[in-house]
């Protein structure tokens, strides 16, 4: 009952916003190239579902490589920092860097560098950048988190390195590694679509390109159509990760389970 | 005599100067407690032992060669993600036993603490003193000639407490271990053990080395004899004068 309410509240709530909007907007008769009325929006997406569902999947693509890509470079570098105090200190600042320097100023640069007609690259190449340092601080946060006496019991018992790492350094790392998952998932898709408007014209072929060459043509409701895909993309990468959390954590970690 | 600690010194990187100058022997089959007031570096003495802290001086010499250690902390510090099964394997699979016969060591170890049937289940199904349990199963699946334990009943309720105690001397006949058994509770110590090693307060030094009544020597009911009282008092009185 309860987690019906929990569904149907919000959905009230957009169905009123929805109205309120439509009504607005044929009271005042503000033109469709200012704010489309959702019915508007909705037939511009049944229209060009076909280019939009293409694009759609693109981005998600493109997303799902780059954070990929992020997340085994940044298992291995925190991996790696975790049997080395000195490449630890020695990398880590470089880490840092990469995450304080904004990337929309240098999309332009990677996309030069891996080229335009590899655009998908140099895409997915921006996202795992964006994606890479929640996930890498968050995993070496987690491999910290191992508690002293398993880790004294593994010496006791003669564990090599690898046996501490795979028996219980790295199932300790794991809630802190999917928070870092979560954190990058879902601003890789902003690294994506930040990276897509770098890019420019003609070249990509995501939603955010759909939104720059609709809202170039004053298509407002395809933009807006794009835009809501958009966010929907965000969402599926936010409920997947989640699941994910989820399904490894509930039976044994506070965070994820069920309370009485 | 199965390891001699002589003139144990350590001081932390903070300052604190745990152990001055602490020496004893153990022998074969010992049922030992390290005693003393809160703080007085018997857990640095016993880790110290295991081999997990070294020294700043003097040393812990194994005559015959180092037995299997098992060691048992102040929480059951158990894998959260593990059932029960798979945490009293860890040490088996560690030392590389192969699966189905550290499934059936662990299982049987298990199954000496009480806890048979409650091999699936994960630590928060389990009480406290059931935790405590799979910590013990899982120091016995390596099978130790010496048990470390570090004031392992310490965090539990009485009742708990009292079981686990006559379980801890179960398995101590029945295996011929040998025990050190680090408390702050005399009544503790001298229910347990047949040697008790007073240490003083901080940096800690041997302040008394206090031999009990055999096990096999005491009478049923230990706990309510005059003999049980007697023990309490020495130890109590060494303790006082530490």
């Amino acid at each position: 009952m309860k987690r019906a309410l929990d569904i149907l509240f919000p959905l009230l709530l957009a169905a009123v916003m929805l109205a309120a909007w439509e009504t607005l907007v044929d009271v005042k008769q503000i033109p469709p190239y200012i704010l489309p009325a959702p019915s508007a929006i909705w037939s511009a997406l049944i229209q060009n579902w076909a280019s939009l569902s293409a694009s759609m999947l693109t981005t998600i693509s493109v997303t799902l490589q780059g954070f990929i890509g992020a997340l085994i470079a940044a298992i291995a570098l925190a991996i790696l920092f975790s049997q080395s105090r000195l490449a630890e200190r020695a990398l880590y600042p470089y880490a840092v860097i990469l995450q304080v320097t904004p990337m929309v100023a240098i999309a332009p640069l990677i996309l030069i560098w891996v080229g335009f007609e590899h655009i998908d690259r140099a895409l997915a190449l921006i996202a795992g950048m964006i994606a890479f340092f929640p996930i890498l601080s968050n995993a070496v946060q987690g491999l910290k988190s191992a508690d002293f006496n398993l880790l004294d019991l593994t010496r006791l018992y003669g564990a090599t390195r690898w046996q501490t790492l795979v028996t219980v350094q790295l199932p300790s790392a794991l809630p802190a590694l999917l928070t870092g998952m979560k954190i990058g998932g879902v601003i890789a898709l902003i690294g994506e679509v930040t990276a897509e408007f770098a890019a420019g014209s003609g070249t990509a072929s995501g939603l955010a390109w759909r939104i720059t060459e609709a809202t170039n043509r004053l298509e407002m409701a395809t933009s807006f159509a794009a835009l809501a895909l958009l966010a929907l993309t965000g969402i599926l990468f936010f409920a997947a990760l989640s699941l994910l959390e989820w399904a490894l954590l509930r039976r044994w970690h506070e965070s994820a389970m069920a309370r009485y | 005599m199965l390891l001699a600690a002589t003139h144990l010194a350590k001081r932390f990187p903070n300052g604190v100067e745990a152990l001055a100058d602490l020496s004893f022997s153990l022998n074969s089959g010992d049922f030992v407690s390290l005693l003393g007031p809160s703080g007085c570096g018997k857990s640095t003495a016993l880790r110290i032992v295991a081999g997990l802290l070294p020294p700043d001086g003097g040393a812990v010499n194994f005559p015959q060669r180092k037995p299997e250690l098992g060691f048992v902390f102040q929480e059951p510090t158990l894998m959260p993600w593990a059932d029960a099964l798979a945490n009293a394997r860890l040490p088996l699979e560690l030392k590389h036993v192969g699966r189905g016969e550290a499934n059936d060591r662990a299982a049987a170890a298990l199954a000496r603490v009480g806890l048979k049937g409650f091999e699936r289940a994960l630590p928060r199904e389990l009480s406290g003193g059931m935790r405590m349990r799979v910590s013990i199963a899982r120091a016995l699946a390596a099978k130790p000639k010496l048990l470390l334990l570090d004031e392992p009943f310490a965090a539990l309720d009485e009742i708990t407490r009292l079981g686990l105690n006559d379980d801890l001397l179960r398995l101590w006949r029945e295996d011929g271990l040998t025990i050190v058994f680090v408390t702050h509770s005399v009544a503790e110590s001298c229910y347990l053990s047949e040697r008790v090693l007073v240490l003083s307060p901080r940096p800690g030094r041997l302040a008394a080395d206090i031999a009990l009544p055999k096990q096999s020597e005491r009478a049923p009911g230990f706990r309510l004899t005059p003999q049980f009282l007697d023990c309490q008092r020495r130890v109590s009185d060494a303790l006082g004068a530490a």
